[in-house]
This record gives structure tokens, sequence and C-alpha cells, in this order.
């Protein structure tokens, strides 16, 4: 017989996605409420929750572009046997070794206006892409990108090549396949980078600096927030929302990867 | 015509396969010691692997041909499979894994209708919305040759679907498999080193040796009212 652990085991398919996206909110539902009760007043929660904010919309959307791109991206360099693989392994697997603010310096150099691609970039966006929110998400993504795609990789090099083929035997297109079979097949090694890149997202600190600005109000994540105000009160407020996000952020993707098998 | 024809070479590293038959409805089972090269004609003859040389032809359908490069998709070659150890999707229930194989159905509700029928058929209704881990080694073999015929295959292939099984759970299995693809209509190719099995489920046996066929002949069923061989051609190395 399976063995079943915990209530979300317990759940069907069609519950599990709610008990997910719940076990999200509630989290970051507490991390709120604590950091309020530890703010000890509402003036804290003044200063710290314009960085909270800005931190759930740029790391929300770093992971989901990153996790997207990671995944396709493990999945071909898994299955894909092609000229430039190991390049592109590279390539993509950069900015888990390069510091932060040799990121930073390549996304300006690509991203600002002043350039020849970053204008060009600028022109098909219609609006710049450094120094605002939308540079905090390209940062963000940057960094979250290789621990999604390595993890993709391993994990859908992970799945019995006998289960594929069997599918394949008995009818299924490869892409259905792809989906049916190898993704939900590798759904815990791929949470489990989904895990680290949305943690990396959420603390990324260097190449978001650089390409964000760190403008107060308007670029100014967590992270950076805490080392602006690393001698002032609201301080311990802001690195408890931090760990608590992260622990959130941990929970419920990894919750993403468990179910029956 | 016939259901199927092979006539290939393949090698692998220093085996090499040289085979050529042909078999018509019923069962035919391919039969001899392991590394004979039993499961690398099941696989040629699923397109998972390509030949070196010659043709196979399914139904009269050429779907692979060195000579002028013809290699259909495993997918497109209407095959049903049934391997050793079932190969189900852990992550499906075993109504979802037999639905997926149907073809003919179009919307999830008549292809779960039709994978149903067949999950009846091979006495494995009562566990349709259980996940192949719950499964016994011969409960999940039901469920395999459920879905390798759900999809209504030109041809069904066998790996030694009974080889991990106890005796007993054997023995059982093998009336359920003649029953129901001889009930079916649709052409199987068996593989076992067994040779109980092989008469009990065949009605040709393919002897298989090194690489090559060694032997065709049918199998006196008498009691049997399915369909039986038709003719079938000799081998080239006889």
């Amino acid at each position: 017989m399976e063995r079943e652990h915990g209530v979300v085991r317990q759940l069907g398919n069609e519950h599990r996605a709610a008990a997910i996206a719940v076990t999200v909110l509630v989290g970051l539902g507490l991390g709120y409420g604590v950091a309020h009760l530890l703010a000890g007043s509402i003036a804290y929660w003044g200063v710290v929750s314009g960085p909270f904010f800005l931190t759930l919309r740029v790391a929300i959307p770093a992971t989901l572009i990153a996790g997207v791109a990671g995944i396709a991206s493990g999945y071909a360099l898994a299955k894909g046997r092609f000229p430039g693989r190991d390049v592109l392994e590279t390539i993509g697997s950069l900015p888990i070794i390069l510091p932060p603010t040799v990121i930073g310096f390549y996304l300006l150099e690509v991203l600002s206006p002043g350039t020849q691609v970053g204008g060009f970039l600028t022109r098909v966006v219609g609006h710049e892409l450094v120094y605002n929110v939308a540079g905090c998400i390209i940062a963000a993504t940057i960094a979250a990108f290789p621990f999604c795609m390595r993890a993709a990789r391993s994990a859908i090099e992970g799945v019995d090549p006998m289960i594929e083929q069997a599918a394949r035997a008995i009818g299924l297109p490869n892409w259905r396949v792809a989906l049916l079979v190898t993704l939900p097949l590798a759904r815990r090694g791929i949470a489990a980078g989904l895990t680290i890149g949305c943690a990396r997202a959420l603390g990324e600190y260097g190449a978001t600096l650089m390409v964000g600005g760190d403008i107060n109000g308007k670029t100014r994540t967590l992270s950076l927030a805490i080392l602006d105000s690393f001698t002032t009160p609201e301080r311990n407020a802001m690195l408890l929302i931090l760990v608590l996000m992260a622990v959130a952020a941990m929970t419920g993707v990894g919750l993403l990867g468990r179910s029956r098998t | 015509m016939t259901a199927l024809d092979v006539d290939v070479t393949r090698t692998i590293g220093e085996f090499d396969l040289d085979v050529a038959f042909s078999v018509e409805s019923g069962i035919s089972v391919l039969f001899g010691p392991s590394g004979a090269g039993k499961s690398l004609t099941l696989a040629l003859i699923a397109g998972l692997l390509r030949p070196d040389t010659g043709k196979i032809a399914i139904n009269g359908r050429i779907v692979s041909d060195r000579a002028s490069n013809v290699h259909v998709s495993t997918q497109e070659r209407r095959i049903g499979m049934v391997f050793q150890d079932g190969l189900l999707l852990p992550h499906r229930s075993v109504l979802d894994n037999v639905a997926l194989a149907v073809r003919q159905a179009s919307g999830r509700q008549a292809r779960r209708a039709v994978a149903h029928s067949w999950l009846e058929r091979v006495g494995a209704e009562d566990f349709a919305d259980r996940r192949p881990g719950s499964l016994s080694g011969g409960q999940r073999q039901r469920v395999a040759l459920a879905r390798g015929l759900a999809g209504d295959p030109a041809l069904v292939l066998l790996d030694e679907p009974l080889s991990a099984l106890d005796s007993a759970v054997r023995r059982e299995l093998r009336n359920l498999i003649r029953e129901v693809i001889i009930s079916s209509g649709v052409p199987a190719v068996l593989v076992t080193h067994d040779a109980e099995e092989a008469e009990q489920l065949g009605d040709v046996v393919i002897a298989y040796s090194d690489g090559r066929v060694t032997a065709m002949r049918d199998v006196e069923r008498p009691d049997d009212v399915g369909p039986q061989p038709e003719s079938r051609d000799g081998n080239r190395s006889q």
C-alpha cells in the first residue's frame, strides 16, 4: 500500500492547489502579522510595508519567469542533443558563480537606454528597463534562473525513460509525454529548484542595487532596505519579514512537489 | 494481408540480430533464452529502435524501411504495448492510465467510458480509482493489458508480461491474456523465455536463438474459438 503522510497527501488533486495557496497566504499573512506585532508600532510598518510589498512584486514574477524558463531550458538540456548544449548550460549557470555586481554590470550594459542593445530593448518595450521595478524583476530573474534550470535538468534526467517510452507506445505525442509524464514525475526536483530560486529572488541584493538603483519608495526591496536601515529599530521587523517570507515560500513550493505516487 | 512482416538486421555491440518472419492474427510467441534478441525485435517493431537494414510492415503498412529511410514514430504505429513490469504512470489513477491510451474516442468522458469497459474486461474495474503503486503485480499487469488494448491498436506487443509474477498469478493471467486478446481480435506478439507459457499462450511459436529465428510452428489448439494463424513466411536462416 502506498504510504501517506500529512494532511496534504491525503487530499485529492483538486484540493492540493487550494491547500498550497492557503499555506502560502497564511505564511505571508503570519509574516505580516508577526512583523506588525514585533515592530510594536504602526509607524514601523509604515516604513517596512513599502519594501515588503515591493519585494513581493519583484520576487513573485521573477520566480515565475525563472521557473518557466528554467524548466524549459532544463528540459532541453536533459532531452536535447544539439550543438552548444554545454555552452547553454554554462551560460545559464554563470549567475551562480559570478559576483552579483558583475551580473549587475552586464545587465546595465544590456538594459541601459544609452547602449545599443538597451536602446533597442527600451524602444521595443516602450519604457526604460533600469532604475525601476522592471529592472529589479530582471535582476532577480537572472539570479533565480540557474537554480531552476539545473534542478529541472537533474530531475528530468532522473525520470525513468522506460515510463516515457511506455507512454509513447500507447500513442501519446512527445509534448503530452512531457506534460503528462516527465514533468509530473520530476516535480519534486523542479519544486526544489523553484524553492531555491524563489529564496534567491527574495534576497537578491547586488544586481538589484545596480540595476534598480536603491531608490526609496521605488526600487528599494527589503534586502536593500535592511542595509539602509541597519542602525534603526525597524531593521528587526524587516529581517523577520524576510525570514518568514523565505520560510513561507519554501513551504509552499515544497508542498507543490509533494503528492501521492 | 499479414498482420506483421519483419525482415530486419540490427547490431548492438557484439550482438547481431538478423530475423525475418510474418504473422497473421492470433498470438505469436517469440520464444527463446534471455539475450536471444526477442525483446530487441519487439523494440524494433514498436519503433523504439531503428533497424540497421530491412523493413517492418504492420497490416501491410511499411512503418520502418532503411532503404527508403522510412521510420514511422512509435505513436503513429497504432500499437499497444504491455511491459514486464507494467510501466504504468505512478502519478495517475488506474482509470487515467487506461484512458490516456484511448485514441478512438474524443472527449474525456468518452475516453474514460472506453477505459472503464476495458478495465471490466480484465477484471480491474474495482481499483479504477487507485494509483498503480497500491496494486499488486498481477493487478498492475491486468491494468497494463487493458491499457495495451484500449487504444484500438493494429497490433499489441507483450514483452515478458508475466515474468515478474509468482506462479499462481501467472497461471491465472495466462488464461486472461489469451481470452482477452483473442476475443478482441487484435493480433499480438508476445515475448517469453518460458516454454510452458509459450505453449499455453501462442497460436504460433517462433523460436529464437542467438539473434536468429531457428523454427516456427503452429500450436494445436482445437478448443479455441478465436481466429487462428493462416500463413506465415519462413526465415531466411532456415
